[in-house]
């Protein structure tokens, strides 16, 4: 019997969950023996068109990762969806949108005008912005169309399994790959990872004095934070309460608070609505003013709350006021 | 995936829609033939109905039958505020044996009809509501009603004659009275004036009986010199905190000779008097007035040497003697009461004409707000009752102004309803002690009241002037020999149609009235709601006049709007009467809005814990969760608020519920 042919492929990310795979290390001889990789661009040299030349349906699995902005990665999304019987959206930014996600707090005005003419490493005196047709004496130029936001991989095509994570951790992708093997993945549109937040795997949980709460608001940089209390408690922001387990609370390991790649657990309708509300919570005043010190201290609120997920928010972007 | 896909994979659900016409108070605006076809149209509703009048017998009939035989397993009806008919359809609901909190009701009247101008929005807004619902309902579910017993015990906040006569009327029924009035003293405003109108009773004789009674009656207990600090709890089964001030005389051991005041270093009174605005003075230990009740001296620290210095002979504790009513170290103590219901009376407060200096308050010192000249006709008051001005003269002509600071845009809009009746009573009494020429500047006479007109004009066969027109200033620039030394007030008199300059030896200001300084703090407290102006507002305006949104906290006097002495009494029963159907009752059922924690889901976080007001919530070391203990739960939802995975939850509020609905009411723009 032939073995199981998956593909992998990459959108708006930053390669992390290329190297998350490379990640498992002797683990990744067992998946090679096991699977038939057939298409995976940073590793191997084949092309889009050995995908399209695939039956529909002929990849047991196709992994994504990264969001999609533009028109060529949505074509991709497509194909990979046509080709795969289960497609699996891997890693933060194709599972919630990821960093890339954030550019939705920009208009795509915005962001070519911020790249190509304001940045002070560029030299554009002219003002050219990237065109999806250039004619040149050449030839004519063509360039992937830069879309008006960034989505994710389900809001673009539909998606079977989700694994979180920026980028997923190690256990839980050998896990997702051992169930495709052996054939006993979850309901479709599962989250392969466990279904409770982090605190419960978080060894500093068990500090958590009789009341939470935060007097301050302070950011990592201003505090040396102490290595074995829970992070609220020493009044950094900490999004392990809102965030799915499974990574082993690896940054707080590192001494470092939970910033929410694994996104929501499936009781959060909206994991940054539900992460700024359990926080505004914790904030120890009853007076206005005090308050609004604290919450000033919050730097970047869209940036802190819905790092990893605003396209997958029920805001999904900023959407423009005129003037 | 939008949440109704989700739900709809799941259950056989039937869905009843009935929109109420209201007569023409929702079909006058609403196009509800339009309305209900849509309604038709939506996922799962199998009837939508029209009837002109929902709620009547024959509505009522068509709803308990369509369920049965419809087969109906959500009732949706469109029609007024949940607060008027959601008791009914729910009934609707159960005795057509379906579980009432499958029903949800929309809100087309007042949220819709009534104020929405365009016919098209109106309709168009109705369609999106019932859509909400229509959505909402399918994440419903069989809930049972919680019941619990109601605490017989009454708090009362607010000593004036509202606090005093509910007081009364439910101690006498037998139910138990926490009387909290923040002053040293019970009587409030009324104990104050000199007489009221228009039968010019005297205020104190009819005041003080009650006051007396309140004392010694078994089922009241007096707490003054205290403030309620915080209300825990709900309908039936309020936790009040009081904090009592210390007065540093033991109530229990005085035994009100007042010995110690005679006593103190002070031979005479040199401190201001703030019970008569500072006319009358008074020492470092006093009775704000002689009938004070409880008839207990209070020591001011701020003014007595012993705190001041610690080096005070201490005449009055010698005075005192074995009696040990004198205690320097009392300490501020906090009271949790327990009790079913509580009354709110916590009165108002006057206007501070400093803010309208045309009229030379604080300026001309023989301006008087209308309080300062009440109290100087009491008997019991600095004067003894006498009318002078500073110098100590009687005055010899008299201008009382209306409506200072009231139906004024700049400053108070609405009419105080009592000024032009006291200013009358003023005017009577002005005439009665000196004999003074007495001008009376009015906007409008207000006198709708059993006797009020008949007072009136009583008063001018007694020679009191009426001038109609709002006045300009009031100034001390004489332009005459005749209004030199004196105090000119300008006005228009718009019946003469002329500006005139009548010069007077004492002005009074009447004063409007405002909500107290710290209504706001008190709503926030008592969950209860301003209306315009920040008066406490009632639950309907008509039918439930004494009842606000939040269960068992009920209205008096004239904290919910300005009221003179008979209606604050009026309402004060009707207060009482409610606050005992209610503990006559026994048994309350409430909405089963409770939270609950999912297992599975929780991570033990304990966001929830220490936000919980009811220490409903708790962390289970073993389990290592959260775990709630719904006898404690109270329905906030705090917790489902801060639950960060959406762990914990409440009935009839849950996320789902909330989201539906929300996705139901953007449908036509996402």
């Amino acid at each position: 019997m032939s073995k199981p042919k998956v593909a992998f492929y990459w959108c708006a990310s930053c390669g992390g969950c290329e190297e998350a795979v490379v990640d498992l290390a002797d683990a990744i001889l067992g998946v090679v023996d096991a699977v038939d990789i057939v298409f995976w661009p940073v590793a191997m040299d084949f092309k889009r068109e050995d995908v399209e030349a695939l039956k529909d349906g002929e990849l047991a699995a196709g992994f994504v990762n990264g969001a999609i902005r533009t028109s060529e990665q949505e074509e991709m999304a497509h194909l990979m969806r046509r080709k795969s019987q289960a497609l699996i959206a891997f890693g933060s930014c194709s599972h919630t949108g990821g960093i890339p996600g954030l550019a939705n707090l920009y208009t795509r005005e915005d962001i070519l005008k911020r790249v190509y003419i304001e940045n002070p490493s560029i030299v554009n005196p002219n003002h050219i912005l990237p065109q999806e047709k250039s004619v040149e004496t050449e030839g004519t130029l063509r360039l992937p169309a830069f879309k008006d936001d960034v989505r994710t991989l389900d809001q673009t095509v539909e998606v079977d399994y989700y694994l979180p994570g920026c980028p997923p951790p190690v256990n839980l992708i050998v896990n997702a790959v051992t169930a495709l093997v052996e054939g006993k993945l979850p309901p479709k549109g599962s989250v392969l990872a466990p279904d409770v937040a982090l605190c419960s795997e978080c060894e500093r949980n068990a500090t958590k004095p009789e009341k939470l709460s935060m007097k301050d608001v302070k950011r990592p940089h201003e505090i040396i934070i102490d290595g074995e209390n829970c992070l609220l408690a020493q009044g950094v922001i900490c999004l392990g309460p809102a965030t799915r387990s499974g990574c082993g609370a690896a940054c707080l390991n590192a001494n470092m608070p939970c910033t929410g790649c694994m996104g929501a657990t499936s009781g959060a309708l909206d994991y940054g609505a539900k992460a700024l509300s359990a926080m505004a919570s914790l904030l120890d005043s009853n007076d206005a003013e005090e308050i609004k010190s604290m919450t000033a201290k919050i730097v970047d609120p869209a940036g802190t709350f819905y790092r990893y997920s605003l396209p997958a928010s029920f805001l999904h972007r900023r959407v423009g006021r005129p003037g | 995936m939008l949440l109704r896909d989700e739900f709809s994979k799941n259950g056989d659900i039937r869905i009843g829609v009935y929109v109420c016409d209201c007569g023409t108070n929702i079909a006058g605006k609403v196009r509800v033939p339009e309305v209900v076809e849509y309604a038709g149209t939506l996922p799962h509703v199998v009837v939508a109905k029209e009837y002109k009048y929902m709620c009547s017998d024959p509505g009522q009939d068509m709803i308990r039958r369509e369920i049965k035989e419809q087969k109906l397993n959500r009732l949706l009806v469109a029609a007024c505020s949940p607060h008027v008919h959601e008791e009914t359809f729910r009934n609707v609901a159960a005795q057509a044996g379906l579980n009432p909190f499958l029903f949800q009701m929309v809100n087309i009247r007042e949220l819709v009809s009534w104020v929405t101008k365009d016919p098209d929005k109106a309709t168009a807004k109705a369609k999106d509501m019932i859509r909400a619902a229509a959505n909402r309902v399918l994440f419903h579910e069989e809930l049972e009603p919680l019941k619990y017993h109601i605490k017989r015990n009454v708090v009362i906040v607010g000593g004036g004659i509202a606090g005093i006569h509910a007081a009364l009327l439910l101690a006498d029924s037998g139910e138990h009275v926490y009387l909290v009035e923040r002053e040293s003293s019970i009587g409030g405003h009324m104990a104050m004036f000199d007489k009221t109108f228009p039968t010019l009773d005297c205020a104190a004789c009819i005041l003080t009986p009650k006051m007396t009674m309140v004392k010694s009656h078994p089922n009241i207990t007096i707490m003054s010199y205290s403030e309620v600090v915080e209300v825990n709890g709900f309908v039936g089964d309020f936790k009040v905190k009081v904090r009592k001030k210390p007065r540093y005389v033991d109530e229990e051991n005085c035994v009100g000779c007042f010995e110690c005041i005679d006593a103190c270093v002070f031979k005479d009174a040199r401190y201001p008097n703030e019970f008569d605005f500072g006319l009358g003075k008074r020492k470092p230990i006093y009775m704000p007035f002689p009938q004070a009740v409880p008839p207990v001296p209070v020591i001011d620290a701020d003014t007595c040497i012993e705190f001041k210095t610690g080096k005070c002979p201490k005449e009055c504790l010698k005075a005192c003697g074995e009696r040990a009513g004198i205690d320097f170290a009392q300490k501020e103590e906090i009271v949790e009461l327990e009790v079913g219901s509580i009354i709110v009376a916590t009165g108002f407060d006057s206007f501070d004409p400093k803010k309208m200096p045309q009229y030379g308050y604080g300026i001309y010192s023989n301006v008087y707000t209308s309080l300062e000249a009440e109290r100087l006709f009491n008997a019991s008051g600095p004067t003894a009752g006498e009318l002078v001005l500073r110098d100590g003269s009687k005055p010899k002509s008299v201008g009382i102004i209306h409506c200072v600071g009231s139906r004024d845009e700049n400053h108070n809009r609405w009419c105080s309803r009592v000024c032009c009746m006291y200013s009358m009573k003023l005017a009577h009494l002005v005439k009665e002690r000196t004999n003074a020429d007495v001008f009376n500047f009015y906007i409008d006479i207000r006198a709708a009241g059993k006797g009020y007109e008949e007072f009136y004009n009583r008063t001018m066969e007694e020679g009191v002037q009426y001038i109609r027109g709002k006045v300009a200033e009031v100034t001390d620039n004489a332009q005459t020999k005749d209004e030199e030394g004196k105090l000119v007030i300008r006005v228009e008199d718009t019946l003469l149609g002329m500006i005139r300059r009548i010069p007077v030896d004492m002005v009074i200001l009447s004063v409007g009235l405002e909500p107290q300084h710290d209504a706001l703090e008190v709503t926030k407290m008592f969950n209860i709601s301003c209306s315009g102006g920040g008066w406490f507002m009632e639950r309907h305006p008509k039918l439930a006049p004494v009842s606000t949104m939040s269960g068992g906290v009920f209205l008096a006097g004239a904290c919910q709007a300005p009221k003179d002495i008979p209606d604050t009494v009026a309402q004060a029963g009707a207060a009482a009467s409610e606050a005992l159907a209610l503990s006559h009752k026994g048994v309350i059922e409430v909405e089963p809005n409770t939270a609950f924690i999912d297992e599975t889901l929780c991570s033990g976080c304990q966001v929830c814990v220490g936000l919980c007001p009811y220490s409903a919530i708790s962390y289970d070391q073993e389990k290592k969760i959260s775990i709630l203990n719904q006898a404690l739960c109270q329905g906030c939802g705090v917790c489902a608020g801060a639950c960060p995975s959406g762990a914990a939850q409440q009935h009839l509020f849950n996320d789902s519920q909330l989201m539906a609905e929300i996705e139901g009411a953007l449908a036509g723009v996402l």
